[in-house]
């Protein structure tokens, strides 16, 4: 691996349509790679268990964040009206659950929304202000028509001329070196 | 094996027409973003926030000199603050049953129109929140409604249901916002790498948060977008039964209903989507964005529409039904004096639009011809408006006959309210110069070209 001010951060294959993309991806998930990703404008039905990725986690910080929004709206409520200043209105009960179900209703769906989407950002690593494919001039392409799959040369199994040709054996339209 | 050739008639109409490829869907979108804006924008853009200087204008003086000004008074102490709320929230809600129900409902059609729905709902709940903070009378209070003790140290009582719709109100917002910019972000991406400026680059740069469109993102993506659909849909519901509690739990008739929590709702996507289409149907011609809001797009939306009118006018009639079955003299008292009192002509406006104005929706002719649909759209929102009137009207008899006014706005009542409409059309406007008006990432997703499995996609004979 050449050492000097330019280091190698891993080999990009472009494709044409998903499909060529998904067989590629099958064939280095079936060599064992573990530093690697495809990339595509859309999300592309099949491809997780082409790339043999499990379940995404996302759902528990969603859970997570929707149970701490139910019981700090009740907690909220019985605290303010019962235990701090109970104030008598209208001869209702100073606590209820009944009539704190909505605003803890609300909460629940608010930091359950805010736990999904800090989830998501948590467990993708975004944001990410410094991506050495982002300044790789073909890759622009990854957000309009082109689909791109990026072995990294920081993985065991990588080996530029073995790694290059397995590339070549899933037919990309190009295969580039991406540099750190 | 023989696969027999589909029948003419069954063959589905694309939601992408020509056979459009993946790049002409980004070019066509993002064109607008990259070309300078056209005069008619610029137009517009100065008409609407000449327009929208009315709202700072008259919020001033409304604060500085007292409620006054409105034409509240005796019994009616909620005139067309608490309509123009409900009114304008009720909007709203058609964006999330766009970008929410219909997702978990798998209705690929909603791709093309979910973005602009979004940024309806928003800027629709950025000029209904307007009302009630204003409505409170001395808005330097108006920090009593947030959970914080006052200067006697006592919080604010959660029985009541005004406070229910702060939380239900800044929630909805919230949420809305953080779904449509989960959305927006692989788009800004697709922007980010297309624009030269260095401003652009570097605006567009940070706010797609460095999205690749990686796959190990997606999954995690993908299932981040689920979960806040599915969080989306039980809050758009919640929050019209909120807002309609603050009505229902009251114990005036007319208001004391139960059908009041399904009906708001229907009425608000009935009114939702009333709006979405008079916002569509022009956008779609002008900015050549017709094969991807397709008249099949619209036609759905008009089957919705139908739908939801029919739904509000069976609540019409369910509820005059119950006014006489439940043989409450004054409930059934309340329900003839708004039909045939001194507010009959918002009463026969309301039915004229909401019910008659979706009828017309049957017949294929009209919802395939995009001038009667947009007309019939504004019928849809006049009629909502007048709905809520009449709701909040009935306010004006109350118990003693004494009492019994007849309301009239005053001008700032009036203008206040056309002042929200250039807010909400200059919001409109920059968010069409500045964001995809359509969900690239997701219309490109509906493509045959997406799909692995699809010739288009590149799957070959006998593979999958």
């Amino acid at each position: 691996m050449a050492q000097d001010s330019q280091k190698l951060h891993g080999l990009l294959a472009q494709f044409d349509t998903p499909a060529d993309l998904m067989h590629a991806a099958e064939m280095i998930r079936d060599h064992g790679y573990s530093r690697w990703d495809v990339f595509s404008p859309f999300p592309i039905h099949g491809m997780d268990d082409a790339m043999g990725l499990k379940n995404s986690k996302v759902g528990w910080f969603t859970f997570i964040g929707g149970f701490t929004g139910f019981f700090s709206g009740m907690g909220m409520i019985w605290y303010m009206n019962e235990f701090n200043y109970p104030l008598i209105v209208g001869g209702k009960p100073f606590f209820s659950p009944i009539f704190s179900f909505p605003v803890a209703y609300e909460l629940t769906i608010l930091l359950g929304a805010f736990g999904t989407l800090l989830g998501m950002a948590f467990l993708n690593r975004l944001p990410r202000l410094h991506n050495p494919l982002l300044k790789h001039s073909s890759f622009k392409r990854a957000t309009d028509d082109q689909f791109f799959l990026l072995i990294e040369a920081s993985d065991a199994k990588f080996d530029s001329s073995v790694t290059r040709q397995l590339l070549e054996s899933t037919h990309p339209v190009k295969i580039e070196e991406v540099q750190e | 094996m023989q696969v027999p050739e589909t029948p003419k008639d069954l063959v589905r109409t694309p939601l992408v027409t020509n056979e459009r490829s993946l790049s002409w869907i980004t070019n066509q979108v993002a064109q607008f973003i990259e070309n300078k804006p056209p005069m008619w924008w610029w137009i517009a853009l100065i008409f609407s926030a000449s327009v929208a200087v009315l709202v700072p204008y008259y919020i001033s003086y409304l604060i500085g000199t007292g409620v006054g000004v409105w034409g509240l008074q005796n019994p009616v102490m909620w005139g067309w603050a608490i309509v123009n709320f409900v009114f304008w929230i009720g909007i709203g809600h058609a964006g999330t049953l766009i970008s929410a129900i219909l997702f978990l409902l798998n209705q690929k059609w909603r791709t093309s129109i979910n973005r602009a729905a979004e940024a309806m709902t928003i800027f629709a709940v950025m000029c209904a929140g307007i009302f009630p903070l204003i409505h409170v009378g001395r808005v330097w209070f108006a920090w009593w409604l947030f959970p914080l003790p006052n200067a006697n140290q006592i919080w604010p009582q959660f029985r009541s249901p005004l406070l229910w719709d702060v939380f239900a109100v800044s929630t909805y917002f919230t949420v809305s916002l953080l779904f449509w910019y989960t959305g927006l972000v692989p788009d800004l991406a697709t922007i980010r790498d297309r624009v030269k400026s260095g401003l652009a680059k570097f605006s567009y740069g940070l706010f797609s948060l460095g999205w690749t469109g990686s796959n190990r993102h997606w999954r995690n993506y993908e299932k981040a977008y689920l979960l806040l659909a599915g969080l989306s849909t039980p809050l758009v519901l919640s929050v019209h039964s909120i807002v309609s509690f603050d009505f229902a739990v009251s114990q005036l008739p007319g208001w004391h209903t139960t059908i009041f929590p399904p009906y708001f709702v229907a009425g608000a996507i009935f009114s939702g989507f009333g709006m979405v289409m008079t916002l569509l149907i022009p956008l779609r011609t002008i900015c050549k964005l017709e094969d991807l809001i397709t008249v099949k797009h619209v036609e759905l939306m008009c089957k919705v529409t139908l739908a939801t009118g029919t739904m509000v006018g069976y609540a019409y009639a369910m509820e005059f039904f119950i006014a006489y079955y439940g043989g409450n003299p004054y409930e059934l008292e309340t329900f003839i004096n708004r039909a045939m009192g001194p507010y009959w002509w918002a009463y026969l406006a309301m039915v004229s639009c909401n019910v008659i104005t979706p009828q017309f929706f049957w017949v294929k002719k009209f919802r395939t011809d995009m001038r009667i649909v947009f007309i019939l759209s504004i019928f849809v929102n006049i009629g909502m408006w007048f709905e809520r009137f009449v709701i909040v009207m009935t306010l004006h008899r109350d118990f003693i006959p004494a009492n019994w006014d007849y309301y009239t706005p005053t001008k700032v009542d009036v203008l206040t309210f056309v002042g929200t409409f250039g807010m909400f059309m200059t919001l409109f406007l920059l968010f069409m110069k500045f964001l995809p008006m359509i969900a690239i990432s997701e219309v490109k997703g509906v493509t045959p070209q997406a799909n692995p499995h699809h010739k288009l996609g590149g799957a070959k004979e006998g593979k999958h």
